[in-house]
């Protein structure tokens, strides 16, 4: 029983650490969030609360916690209460099998650990799917439970929303699956090392340029962020789906949509950016002989891969306007999905004659 | 261990099944249908089936019952146009069944016994290795003509949903 205890220990500061880096992420997106925006719109952003505003998320959270906690009337109360725990377990439970650094592992009291990676199951990707899927129930059964007609609204749209886009999400995948054979996020970042060719947006026989563009606009998409914010369009549906919500509740609303888009952003760096591994053969830390130190290099260029894609987010918000609800559905179902079926069918068919030819 | 993970999970999708039939408001209904999704699904990884697990959570969880979820919110279904008097059929068909049920649990537990080995054999090395390499081998190699079938009939479905969902739009421009 002591291994097993140890086993425990380990896990659950894995998971301490990962949530910890995740909730720290979010803390640093919001105030991120905002000063970009200020600087593409030529204004400063947060300037009041420590220097230069930094301190601004934390007065944020403080504020949400002593807000006044209000169940509107008529509302379900069990559902109400339920569907932003709901909204929030999603979006975290995924960091599981995220690989972080490199696939080292040490012992520890007869124990191997695999320090940058909670754990490695064999259907990795096939389980962040899953669970993205459940982040839907969260948001229709919040805007249901409201007895409003705002919210319900907005969970109706957003649940039309995510399950079109999902699909993409899912179809755009399909093309790394095939050049990586396998399921595993740890073997397919393994798979991309040795420079930014072997990545599998660049690499051969059949570079998945147009599944990366598509996996990024569902990603936007499927976390309800501009121009695809229909769900909590506040010009037509006052929030959406957490108008009737305040405090804490709203404050996990919050937290799960950032989370996830960390969450859909370290997916992206992993299957298509090459995850932790450097854009060019080895590490420069191995080079000047310290390779012991690589896994800062590697881990610090996943951290560069998932920031300037969440900064994509930013931009996109500062730039596009909200698509109508009409073109959001035509550009899922009758532009990205026949793109997403074409991409399969020719990596496939490059994947068949590029083994044929070896 | 595993008997007491069984014991757990069987049990959850007997409660949640019956629930599913028998709580008054249809959303709590397709909540506890969820919750079963989710004990056969760990059902599913006691079994080393990870992949069917998945499987199981992103089509019936993850899309399926969003849009059952979806129909009850908009039609707003009240508890009293519920319950047809259904007593009847009801009945014609729960006798039959639950006059089965007796009988195989009563006469066919020689057979359980005798049935047991091929059931709870050792898993398969492929399948524990890696069970999806072993469902996509055994589906497009040994059941690859059961596989289309199936794909042409859901098809055949899609089209035929698409036909009547748009029958009225085509008598309009006609």
């Amino acid at each position: 029983m002591t291994e097993f205890g140890l086993r425990l220990a380990i896990s659950l500061t894995q998971i301490a650490a990962v949530m910890g880096i995740v909730v720290i992420t979010v803390l640093i997106l919001t105030l991120a969030e905002r000063k970009v925006l200020g600087w593409m719109q030529d204004r400063m952003g947060p300037m009041e609360v420590g220097p230069y505003g930094i301190l601004q998320p934390v007065a944020d959270a403080i504020k949400l916690f002593f807000k006044e906690d209000i169940i509107p009337a008529g509302a379900n109360k069990f559902l109400f209460t339920t569907a932003p725990i709901l909204c929030l377990i999603p979006s975290f439970i995924g960091f599981a099998v995220i690989p972080w650094g490199p696939n080292q592992t040490f012992e520890v009291g007869g124990i191997t650990v695999r320090p940058f990676v909670i754990s490695d199951i064999n259907i990795g990707i096939l389980y962040i799917l899953a669970f993205a899927s459940l982040g839907a129930y969260g948001i229709i059964l919040g805007g249901w439970s409201s007895n409003s007609k705002y919210s319900l609204l907005g969970g109706l749209r957003s649940a039309a929303q995510i399950i079109s886009y999902e699909l993409n999400v899912g179809l755009s995948i399909v093309g790394v699956l095939i050049l990586g054979g396998s399921l595993s996020l740890v073997t397919i970042t393994d798979a991309q090392a040795g420079g930014f060719w072997h990545w599998y947006l660049f690499a051969l026989p059949a570079p998945q340029i147009f599944a990366f563009v598509i996996y990024v606009i569902s990603a936007v998409a499927e976390t309800n962020r501009v121009p695809f914010d229909l769900p909590e369009a506040e010009s037509e549906l006052v929030a959406g789906f957490f108008t009737e919500y305040s405090g804490l509740r709203f404050a996990f609303f919050f937290l799960a949509e950032y989370a996830n888009m960390v969450l859909v952003s370290c997916v992206a760096a992993a299957l298509f950016l090459g995850g932790w591994n450097a854009p060019y053969p080895g590490t420069i830390m191995a080079f000047i002989g310290a390779p012991s130190l690589a896994w800062i290099e590697n881990t610090m260029w996943f951290a560069v891969k998932t920031y300037s894609l969440l900064f994509l987010f930013f931009w996109l918000r500062a730039t596009l306007p909200r698509l109508r609800y009409d073109q959001l559905m035509r550009f899922g179902w009758k532009v990205l999905l026949p793109i997403a079926l074409g991409n399969i069918v020719v990596t496939a068919i490059a994947v068949f004659i590029y083994q044929q030819m070896k | 261990m595993s008997q007491l993970f069984f014991g757990y999970f069987a049990g959850m999708i007997a409660i949640t099944s019956i629930l599913v039939v028998a709580l008054r408001n249809p959303v709590y209904s397709a909540l506890s249908l969820l919750v079963m999704f989710f004990h056969v699904a760990g059902l599913f990884i006691t079994l080393h089936a990870e992949f069917l697990a998945a499987v199981q959570i992103i089509v019936y969880a993850g899309a399926i019952l969003v849009l059952y979820l979806f129909v009850v919110m908009i039609l707003n279904v009240t508890q009293d146009d519920r319950y047809h008097s259904q007593w009847l059929i009801a009945g014609v068909v729960c006798i039959p069944l639950f006059i089965e049920s007796i009988l195989l649990l009563s006469g066919g537990a020689g057979a359980l016994n005798t049935g047991s080995p091929s059931l709870q054999s050792e898993p398969h090395e492929a399948i524990t290795a890696n069970n999806t390499l072993a469902i996509g081998k055994t589906l497009f190699s040994t059941y690859l003509f059961p596989f289309e079938v199936a794909s042409l009939v859901l098809l055949v479905a899609m089209i035929g949903a698409i036909v009547i969902a748009k029958r009225d739009i085509g008598e309009h421009d006609a």
